[in-house]
């Protein structure tokens, strides 16, 4: 033991002669991170990645990146002597000549859809808990661009092997290009090197998917953690937590472990998954022929809602000037993901000009405390997922047996009135359990207890609220909605940006306008008088009923708390016996 | 880097417990309340315990490396066994290196998870946050450097070497650009995109068993994928797939008295009708044909066209008909293309109408 302690101090001796680093690793190591499962989220996107890089570099050792048409001559006899380009072969080789090859696509494969889930699940996180705050706008900045690579890569790779359902989704992917106006078809002739689908696609594609796409994902990646490590990571409200500190556990060696030890869960998990559960069987499509299709294929889930919104949108087409525009493609495939993404891209901006927050922001929202943004991501959400039903209306119709039309026109309203319906019912929610936590401050807990008084009358027994629960209620971040600004100076001057301060003062009134406020100090410290008091007053009648089973006429009791003195049991049995009869003689 | 150095000071503070750290509106928020032992911390027992079950994962992980390397010498990567209650069978050596492994690697992280969770202390600390703005000094300073620099420099003053380097810049992208140009084979031949194999007389053959088709093989309410006769040749001689991609046809027949209209005068041949294969919309070859209705479906997007009137779209989001082909027979009786499609097939463009 002593000599590796001792190769260790000598290795860091030697570094440290040329870095100085022990600052560094004396810093980092006591750095300290705080803990909640959803902190988890983003450490699965890049554990995936890695496994991505990890497996897609196994599969370049053996994939052939060629349209090159050549005979099957493999393991896989359904296909022998079929012509098929030498992407689609060695891609039939990976899965059924290369020991571990099977594996090692189905690895990269699953990873590839965990990653884009686990990314779209810890963007949701941080949009519902305001983590994208002061100073934070740029992480999420980063994060939607990595989002958008996420998928870029994921529809690249899904077009390598040239089977006939990635050969498909290429030529929507070309029609869709076709349909931008003015350079559409220059830029297809480009990407295609030509007619489609030429010859070229396959090793252009191979380029930017094992190549551009993960490199700039992993300098935005790179980027993207230095920056959580340099502003510290937010936490959740609590005792002890405040916007000045940050309350968890050290890297050293608590994440090492904790953080390590997930990676390997992750890839585990990713590498069972992919032992057990087949995806993308490719052999079984056959390879690409631009003249056929299988009925009800379908994209990778993270293309569904694009999909989705090509099958709703109604089909206009206008010539102008003998020029072509195809509406009906143009809109719902370039010009809808690119305000979606756009949108995304800006809230953290308009929020803080909408409500003139200008503070830094440590201390993550609850999404109740916020209703009107939780109300903004469960409209978006809505418009996605309803998008994204769209894309599987054939499978839906086919299930529930009701026409694709019906569906298509269902969808087609409903993605305009839904969302603004989530948007009320959401907000509606979040007051309402805004109203229940300023209840539990000033009543404090409800603890099941039915009493019922001498006199007839039942009450609720409360309880005191733990310490952790007061904290986060009291953390409830204060809000104010922009004043209106005076039209006028105090000179009579008019003031010219008023039209748009207004504005923005009514947006800020939108945005804030129900919160409900916390009690006042006065209001809570009479209130924790008046529990202080009741609770005395019920504590001992409780402790006599408490004494009587569960179910006894009149009294329900929580059984935990439950006396074991001999002389109060007796008592409570006395009284049961009592109550029964009285209820024997009611009866009759 | 910013200062994180852990700070004795601040965490002792918190453990008491109920000292105040914060207000919020008037109100105090309580600290840290104090540490609560885990079983693990107290029972020496419980402590051996998960220390056990710890090393008995990494151990677990060990002997699923050692039955990985089996299963990868002897498992054949063609076996296959058969799923209990599925009438299935999977790929033999997929699984067992699929679990072999997996578990190898997850035993791994289980472990480490368990120990950090069990073993490793729990007690929460805390470290003081830094405000992430510079004080208005280091700003005033390192404009200053920024601005003394940008003087030497003489960047302001110099006009003619300011304008010229940023001519210089601007300009130098361009190879970059240009030499994209080969991308394409060419310039944009537009003629190519509009045109396709058929010609007058071309020959129609099934698809993809290559036999010329006589009127009499497509029954009523029949449907046939076809192709012209020289296709395969073509795309043999081209290497490429970009004649089949506009070439493709589908073949229907109707009672002639079902036609309610053609896109041209007599284009059917005794209510035999040929309309190109691919989808209006973004492409898709369609392949659903609902003979009671004459409605072709694609199945990409359930864009709907009814054969029976001009290839009409009926539903979905395609915005035009498709296309179709004049066809009659030839003297050996076999059909044949009267002309090319009189339109561009497949997905529109923006010239496709010049
Ligand atoms: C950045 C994120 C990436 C994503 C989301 C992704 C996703 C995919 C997907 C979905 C496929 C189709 C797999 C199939 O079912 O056959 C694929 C294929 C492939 N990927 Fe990736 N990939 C990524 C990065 C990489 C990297 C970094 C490499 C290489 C270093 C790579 C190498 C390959 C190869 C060689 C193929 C074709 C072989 C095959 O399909 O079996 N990928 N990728
Ligand atoms: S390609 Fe046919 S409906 Fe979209």
């Amino acid at each position: 033991m002593s000599a590796t302690v001792n190769a260790g101090k000598k290795a860091a001796t030697y570094v440290d002669d040329r870095f100085a680093s022990a600052n560094f690793f004396k810093r980092s190591l006591g750095k300290v991170f705080p803990d909640h499962w959803s902190f988890m989220l983003g450490e699965i996107a890049l554990y995936s990645f890695i496994v991505i890089l990890l497996s897609g570099t196994f599969l370049t050792f053996w994939f052939k990146p060629s349209m090159v048409e050549v005979i099957y001559d493999g393991s896989y006899a359904p296909l022998k002597g079929v012509e098929m380009s030498e992407a689609y072969a060695s891609t039939l080789d990976i899965s059924f000549d290369i020991r571990g090859g099977l594996l090692m696509r189905q690895i990269h494969h699953w990873a590839a859809l965990f990653f884009v889930a686990a990314i779209s699940v810890h963007l949701l996180r941080v949009f519902f808990t305001g983590a994208f705050r002061k100073p934070r706008e740029f992480n999420w900045l980063i994060g939607v661009g990595l989002l958008t690579l996420a998928l870029v890569a994921g529809f690249a790779g899904y077009s390598l092997p040239d089977d006939l359902l990635s050969g498909t989704g290429l030529r929507i992917a070309q029609g869709i290009m076709l349909s931008i106006p003015l350079v559409g078809t220059y830029l297809s002739w480009f990407v295609f090197g030509g007619e489609f689908p030429g010859t070229d696609i396959i090793s252009r594609l191979y380029a930017v998917h094992i190549l551009l796409v993960p490199g700039i994902i992993l300098a935005l990646v790179t980027a993207h953690l230095i920056m959580v490590w340099y502003q510290k990571h937010t936490q959740y409200p609590g005792p002890g937590r405040t916007n000045e500190n940050v309350v968890g556990y050290r890297l050293m060696p608590i994440y090492m472990a904790k953080a390590g030890g997930f990676f390997f869960a992750v890839f585990g998990i990713t590498t069972l998954v992919a032992g057990l559960v087949t995806i993308n069987p490719i052999w079984a499509y056959g390879p690409y022929t631009p003249d056929q299709v299988t009925a009800g294929s379908q994209p990778d889930w993270y293309i569904g809602w694009l999909e989705g919104a090509l099958r709703l949108m109604p089909n206009v087409e206008t010539v102008i000037f003998g020029f072509t525009i195809s509406w009906n493609i143009f809109i719902p495939a370039a010009v809808v993901p690119g305000l979606v993404f756009t949108a995304m891209a800006l809230y953290p901006w308009f929020e803080s000009w909408v409500t003139g927050d200008t503070k830094e922001h440590h201390i993550l929202d609850r999404p109740r405390n916020n209703p009107t943004r939780t109300g903004i991501g469960v409209m978006a959400l809505t418009f996605y997922i309803l998008l994204w039903i769209g894309g599987g209306n054939d499978l839906i119709a086919r299930f529930f047996d009701v026409s694709v039309n019906a569906i298509t026109w269902f969808l087609r309203i409903g993605i305009f009135v839904l969302p603004p319906i989530a948007f009320v019912i959401t907000k509606r929610i979040c007051l309402s359990l805004q109203r229940r936590d300023r209840e539990k401050l000033l009543h404090g807990r409800e603890t099941g207890q039915i009493l019922r008084l001498p006199h007839g009358e039942f009450i609720e027994i409360h309880g005191p609220i733990s310490v952790e629960e007061r904290a986060v209620l009291l953390s409830k971040p204060e809000v104010e909605p922009l004043a209106l600004p005076p039209t006028e100076d105090a000179n009579g001057v008019k003031n010219k940006k008023a039209g748009r301060n207004r504005l923005r003062s009514r947006l800020s009134n939108w945005f804030y306008g129900d919160n409900i406020p916390l009690p006042t100090p006065e209001e809570l410290a009479a209130a924790d008088a008046h529990l202080a008091h009741e609770i005395e007053q019920t504590t001992p009648v409780l402790d006599e009923a408490t004494a009587l089973r569960v179910g006894t006429p009149g009294v329900i009791a929580d059984e935990g708390v439950l006396h074991d003195d001999p002389k109060l049991v007796a008592a409570a049995r006395d009284a049961a016996r009592t109550i029964e009869a009285e209820r024997g003689e009611n009866k009759s | 880097m910013t200062d994180n150095s852990p700070t004795p000071q601040s965490s002792s503070a918190a453990e008491t417990g109920t000292d105040v750290v914060a207000r919020n509106q008037g109100h105090d928020i309580p600290g840290l309340p104090p540490h609560r032992p885990r079983q693990t911390d107290i029972d020496p027992r419980a402590a051996k315990r998960a220390e056990r079950q710890v090393a008995l994962m990494f151990l677990a992980s060990a002997l699923m490396t050692v039955l990985f390397v089996i299963a990868f010498v002897q498992i054949p990567t063609t076996d296959t066994w058969p799923v209990p209650f599925f009438n299935a069978t999977i790929n033999a050596s997929n699984t067992a290196l699929g679990v072999t492994f997996g578990l190898a690697i997850f035993f791994i992280g289980a472990g480490a998870i368990q120990w950090a969770k069990k073993l490793m202390p729990d007690k929460e600390v805390v470290q003081l946050r830094h405000p992430l703005k510079s004080t208005q000094q280091e700003r005033d300073e390192a404009a200053e450097v920024f601005w003394d620099g940008a003087d030497e420099s003489g960047f302001g003053q110099r006009k003619i070497i300011r304008r010229s380097l940023l001519l210089a810049m601007g300009l130098f992208p361009i190879p970059l650009v240009v030499m994209l140009r080969d991308l394409a084979p060419g310039p944009l031949d537009l003629g190519v995109l509009k045109e396709t194999l058929w010609e007058e007389g071309s020959r129609i053959v099934t698809d993809p068993l290559e036999r010329p088709v006589r009127p009499a093989d497509v029954p009523i309410g029949g449907v046939v994928s076809a192709m012209p006769a020289n296709l395969t040749e073509v795309q043999h001689e081209e290497g490429n797939l970009n004649a089949r991609a506009k070439a493709a046809i589908i073949l229907v027949r109707m009672a002639p008295e079902d036609i309610q209209s053609q896109q041209g005068e007599g284009w059917d041949y005794q209510g035999i009708l040929a309309f190109s294969k691919i989808c209006t919309h973004v492409g898709c070859p369609i392949a659903l044909y609902q003979q009671r209705t004459h409605h072709l479906l694609c199945p990409c997007h359930q864009s709907t066209f009814d054969l029976s009137d001009s290839g009409n779209v009926v539903f979905g989001p395609a915005a035009r008909a498709l296309p179709q082909l004049p066809i009659t027979v030839d003297e050996e009786g076999f059909l044949i293309a009267r002309s090319d499609f009189d339109q561009p097939v497949g997905p529109s463009f923006w010239e496709r109408d010049r």
